[in-house]
C-alpha cells in the first residue's frame, strides 16, 4: 500500500467527523429557539452562553477539517 | 493552477535576515530574522495602541461617539471577566483584555488582501495558549499552593468513583492549552483556505472565455458570503479565546468545583 493514495482516502474519510459537528451545532441552536420561543424575554441574555457555545462545538468540526488538511498537505 | 494555490498565504518570509552566532555562511547561526509574521504583529499592537490612547481624546465624562467606543470594548471584556472569575479575576483584567485585542485585531488585519493572518500559523495560537494556561497553573500553585489540586476531585463523590473520575479531570486539564490553541487556529486556517479555494474558482473559470465569465459568479458569491462569515468567525473566536480564558482564570481563583 503505497502513502500516497492512502492519504487522500484518509483525507476523505475524516471530513465524515464534521457530521457529528453539524448535529451538535443544531442542537444548540434549536435548544435556543426553542426557549427563546417560549420566553422570548430571557433571550437577550442567553446570546452570549449561545455564540459560545457554537464556537465550542464548531470547533471539533474544524478539528476533523485539519486532520484532512494534516493528510493531504503536511504529511 | 500555481496562480490560485491556496497555501501559498501562509508562507513566512524573512524581511530583513538576522542570524545570530554561527560561522559566517549564509543561513548559519539562530534564525532570528524580522519575518513578515512579526511585521503583522507589530502592526497589531500598534493599531491596538493608536486606538486605545488616541480614542478617549478630551475623556468627556459623557462620552462623544468615538470615545463610547473603546468605552465600550472595555465594558464587554470588563462584564465578562467579572461574570466568570468574580471580583478577584479582575486582577487579570489586563492580560484578558490584550488577549482579546490582539486576537480581534490580528484576525481582523488577515481579512484585507495581502496581509498575512498572524493568527494561522499553529505556534502563535499554541504559544498564545500556553501563555494562558502558565498562568493559570503558575497563580494557583502560587496563591493556594497544594490546595490547588483540589481542582481535580470535585467535592461530594464517593471514594471508589473518584478513582475513575479524577484521571479525567487531569487529562482534560491537560489538554486545555491544544484545544484553546487548535480551535483558533483551525477556524483561520480553514476559513482562509476555503476562501481562497472559492476565489480561485473565480480566477480559473474567467480564463475559460465568455461561459466561463458566466459560470464564474457563482463562486464569486460564494466568495462574499464567505468573506462575511470569516469576519464573524474572527470576533467570535477572539470572544471565545477570552471567555475560555476567563473561566481557566476562575479555575485558578477559585480552585473548589
Amino acid at each position: 500500500m503505497e502513502a500516497e493514495w492512502a492519504k487522500y482516502i484518509g483525507a476523505g474519510i475524516a471530513t465524515l467527523g464534521m457530521a457529528g459537528a453539524a448535529l451538535g451545532v443544531s442542537n444548540i441552536f434549536s435548544n435556543f429557539l426553542t426557549g427563546a420561543l417560549r420566553n422570548p424575554s430571557a433571550a437577550p441574555s442567553q446570546t452570549g452562553n449561545l455564540i459560545f457555545g457554537f464556537a465550542v462545538t464548531e470547533a471539533l468540526g474544524i478539528f476533523s477539517f485539519l486532520v484532512a488538511l494534516i493528510l493531504l498537505f503536511v504529511a | 493552477m500555481a496562480g490560485t494555490d491556496p497555501i501559498h498565504q501562509f508562507v513566512i518570509e524573512d524581511m530583513f535576515p538576522i542570524y545570530l552566532g554561527g560561522d559566517g555562511t549564509a543561513g548559519s547561526g539562530l534564525n532570528v530574522s524580522f519575518t513578515n509574521s512579526a511585521l503583522f504583529m507589530v502592526a497589531t499592537v500598534v493599531a491596538i495602541s493608536a486606538y486605545m490612547l488616541l480614542a478617549p481624546g478630551k475623556r468627556q465624562l459623557v462620552p462623544n461617539r468615538i470615545q463610547l467606543t473603546s468605552e465600550l470594548m472595555y465594558e464587554f471584556i470588563a462584564n465578562m471577566l467579572r461574570s466568570s472569575a468574580g471580583k478577584q479575576g479582575m486582577v487579570f483584567f489586563p492580560f484578558v483584555f490584550s488577549l482579546f485585542a490582539f486576537i480581534l485585531v490580528a484576525n481582523l488585519f488577515g481579512m484585507v488582501p495581502y496581509f498575512f493572518t498572524v493568527t494561522s500559523h499553529i505556534i502563535v495560537t499554541f504559544a498564545l495558549a500556553m501563555l494562558v494556561i502558565s498562568v493559570v497553573t503558575i497563580y494557583g500553585f502560587a496563591k493556594h499552593g497544594l490546595k490547588f489540586f483540589k481542582l481535580f476531585a470535585p467535592s461530594g463523590i464517593p471514594a471508589p468513583v473518584l478513582l475513575i473520575v479524577v484521571p479525567i479531570e487531569v487529562v482534560s486539564f491537560l489538554s486545555r492549552p491544544i484545544s484553546l490553541s487548535v480551535r483558533l487556529f483551525g477556524n483561520i486556517l480553514a476559513g482562509h483556505i476555503t476562501l481562497k479555494v472559492f476565489t480561485g474558482f473565480v480566477v480559473t473559470l474567467g480564463a475559460a472565455g465568455f461561459l466561463g465569465w458566466m459560470g464564474a459568479v457563482l463562486p464569486l458569491a460564494m466568495g462574499v458570503a464567505l468573506t462575511a462569515l470569516e469576519f464573524l468567525v474572527a470576533a467570535v473566536q477572539a470572544y471565545v479565546f477570552a471567555v475560555l480564558t476567563s473561566m481557566y482564570l476562575n479555575d485558578a481563583v477559585h480552585p473548589s468545583h
